[in-house]
């Protein structure tokens, strides 16, 4: 592991059953580096992201994120996920809970921190995604777009190093994922270690540092977006660029 | 349209008293027949019960002013043309009714009981009750008082449990067996769903056990069998070996009944709570169970009343509740033949308690409702 390393995935291995979903997968990301991995579905690209914070256990291999190892050990985890935020793609708002209380619900709970100054933090996280008006209204209340940057200011209030995104736009409007993906664009460019699964190419080649492709549990093609786009190795990367920048 | 005409209004004969009738009670032929004929049934029946219950009955005196006894003095029995209801034998038992052989001198104490019991509800009635907080800090030590006020100890005289009966034997039941049952069901339901086997068997044979048991067969149980597994010496009270069986018993359906609950909650939620750094126990208290809870409550009420109604079958064991005392009263040669009003009474008194739970699962629905799309986005 390179000393800069902040995520590094040595030969991981996963089966969901006999399905070998991820197969020997290496990924070094560096501190403040933005990582977009795009592949086919049933690829294993959300496997993978899930892995890093052990949403799924990889069943090979090693995974160290900030010097920390995920195994069982559930104060590593726990640790881990102090460290690591992630946006889904179904948002997961806690729909019983108001927008302010979907914030300030970990920084209280699991930072300890007092109630006054948590709703300070949450506030000033709803004015990075720009709906501080929405405060007091029910997840139930809001139009996917505002539910997702909800759930981006949720994950930030934690003030993590690392942000994972699993396809954040994919269940939404057209016009809701410009809203979406400004935010985005903003928290990569404040300098944010950030790994997203994302279809959306065109924010790729805005952001990335790197593209990494998968297909059938493997990595097959890691690069710079200006030459994963203009001249890609494998042609299994060149068929999947040619379907979804033509459709 | 010119630009004049503002919003249109729906015609008259859609809204309003006369809308309504027209389109729930004579909306064609055969609906209006339906509802010419229910109250057809309505005007037969309803001056027949309001003459039965209240106009002819006797309450105190029979027709003749005279303060009846016995089952003969009422009016019914002297002139069967010309009597209603006999309601005097509830009068004159309805020390029994409500607190069974509780020695009169020591009543007042069940009556603060009684009072301190509507006191404890009153800030789960009522969410915008001033001061809740402390209310509900009285909720939770309400139980304790309540023990020693009803039992003894502390100074007060012990009056043994075989003294109490009627509606305090049912109350005491009904209010113990589902506010036990309700904690011990989560810790069942969350149990049941563990990912460590042994703990998920051990739960699941519990719940499968006592659930494929009758309540009568676990009354037995309780009475008969379980001071064979305490140690020798100690003595556990008959009412106390009841409540056991029926908080056991109820345990096991609130708990699948939660378990339904969480069932319904997207596997985002937890991942969500994970990924936020929250452990098992704050995912569940703050994020699972209170969306679970709140998807059960229409089951976790009927599963309640179910149980409030269920309390009648301590009769078997020897335990007197308010029906126990009813059907005494009807073995009384006093009261012979009175089995109407006895079990009228009976039934208007539960009635009174199980639609004040179903009313109250109405609010709770309504009240955690507002606003919340239950739906993944």
């Amino acid at each position: 592991m390179s000393e800069e390393s902040i995520i590094s995935l040595k030969n991981v291995n996963k089966w969901f059953g006999d399905f070998h979903v991820l197969q020997d997968v290496n990924l070094e990301v560096k501190k403040k580096e933005r990582i977009v991995v795009c592949g086919p579905s049933g690829s294993g690209k959300s496997t993978m992201i899930r892995c890093i914070n052990r949403l799924e256990e990889h069943q090979e291999g090693s995974i160290v994120v900030d010097g920390i190892e995920l195994t069982g050990n559930l104060k590593n985890i726990d640790n881990v996920r102090k460290e690591v935020g992630m946006v889904f793609q179904q948002f997961n708002l806690f729909p019983h809970l108001s927008v302010k209380e979907n914030i300030t619900l970990a920084p209280i709970w699991v930072k300890k921190m007092p109630k006054a100054e948590a709703e300070e933090l949450a506030m000033r996280q709803l004015e990075i995604v720009k709906i501080p008006e929405q405060a007091n209204k029910y997840p139930g209340q809001l139009s996917g777009g505002q539910q997702q940057r909800v759930a981006i200011a949720r994950s930030l209030a934690m003030n993590p190093n690392i942000m994972l995104f699993d396809e954040p736009t994919s269940a939404l409007d057209p016009e809701m994922i410009k809203e979406v993906l400004d935010v985005m664009v903003d928290l990569a460019n404040g300098g944010m270690t950030m790994i997203v699964v994302t279809h959306e190419m065109g924010f790729a080649k805005t952001v990335a540092d790197r593209m990494v492709f998968m297909d059938e549990g493997k990595i097959v093609e890691e690069a710079s977006p200006d030459k994963f786009f203009n001249n890609p190795e494998s042609d299994r990367t060149k068929l999947f660029l040619s379907q979804i920048l033509h459709q | 349209m010119n630009e004049m005409n503002e919003v249109r209004k729906p015609p008259v004969a859609t809204t309003g008293i006369i809308g309504w009738l027209r389109i729930n009670l004579f909306f064609n032929w055969t609906n209006s027949l339906i509802t010419l004929f229910v109250i057809y049934c309505l005007y037969q029946f309803i001056p027949w019960i309001l003459d039965w219950t209240i106009f002819s009955a006797d309450f105190k005196y029979n027709y003749l002013g005279e303060k009846i006894t016995n089952q003969e003095m009422c009016s019914r029995n002297l002139d069967p043309e010309n009597g209603g209801a006999c309601w005097a034998v509830i009068y004159v038992r309805f020390y029994q009714f409500i607190y069974g052989f509780y020695p009169k001198v020591e009543v007042w104490r069940v009556n603060i009981a009684y009072a301190m019991l509507a006191l404890a509800l009153l800030p789960l009635l009522y969410a915008k009750l001033p001061y809740r907080k402390y209310f509900l800090y009285f909720t939770y030590i309400f139980p304790v008082i309540a023990y020693f006020l009803l039992n003894g100890g502390l100074g007060f005289t012990e009056v043994s449990t075989n003294k109490w009966g009627g509606l305090l034997v049912t109350l005491v039941l009904g209010c113990t067996g589902i506010a036990l049952a309700f904690p011990i069901g989560i810790m069942l339901a969350l149990g049941r769903r563990s990912k460590l086997p042994v703990i998920s068997m051990m739960c699941t044979l519990f719940i499968e056990f006592i659930r494929g048991v009758p309540l009568i067969t676990l009354l037995f149980f309780g009475m008969v069998m379980l001071p064979l597994f305490l140690p020798e010496g100690i003595d556990m009270d008959g009412l106390v070996r009841v409540l056991v069986a029926v908080t056991l018993f109820q345990s096991a359906y609130m708990a699948e009944v939660i378990r339904g609950g969480l069932q319904a909650i997207p596997p985002g939620q937890y991942e969500a709570a994970k990924s936020l750094g929250m452990s098992y126990w704050r995912m569940n208290l703050l994020i699972i169970l209170p969306q679970a809870i709140r998807i059960s409550i229409p089951p976790i009420v009927n599963t309640s009343i179910g149980l409030f109604k269920d309390t009648t079958l301590v009769i078997i064991v020897g335990i007197l509740d308010l029906l126990g005392i009813g059907r005494g009263t009807l073995a009384d040669t006093n009261w012979l033949g009175l089995s109407y009003e006895i079990y009228f009474f009976v039934s208007l008194v539960f009635f009174i308690f199980t639609f004040g739970m179903s009313r109250y699962s109405l609010y709770l629905e309504k009240k955690l409702k507002t606003g919340i799309n239950m739906g993944a986005d």
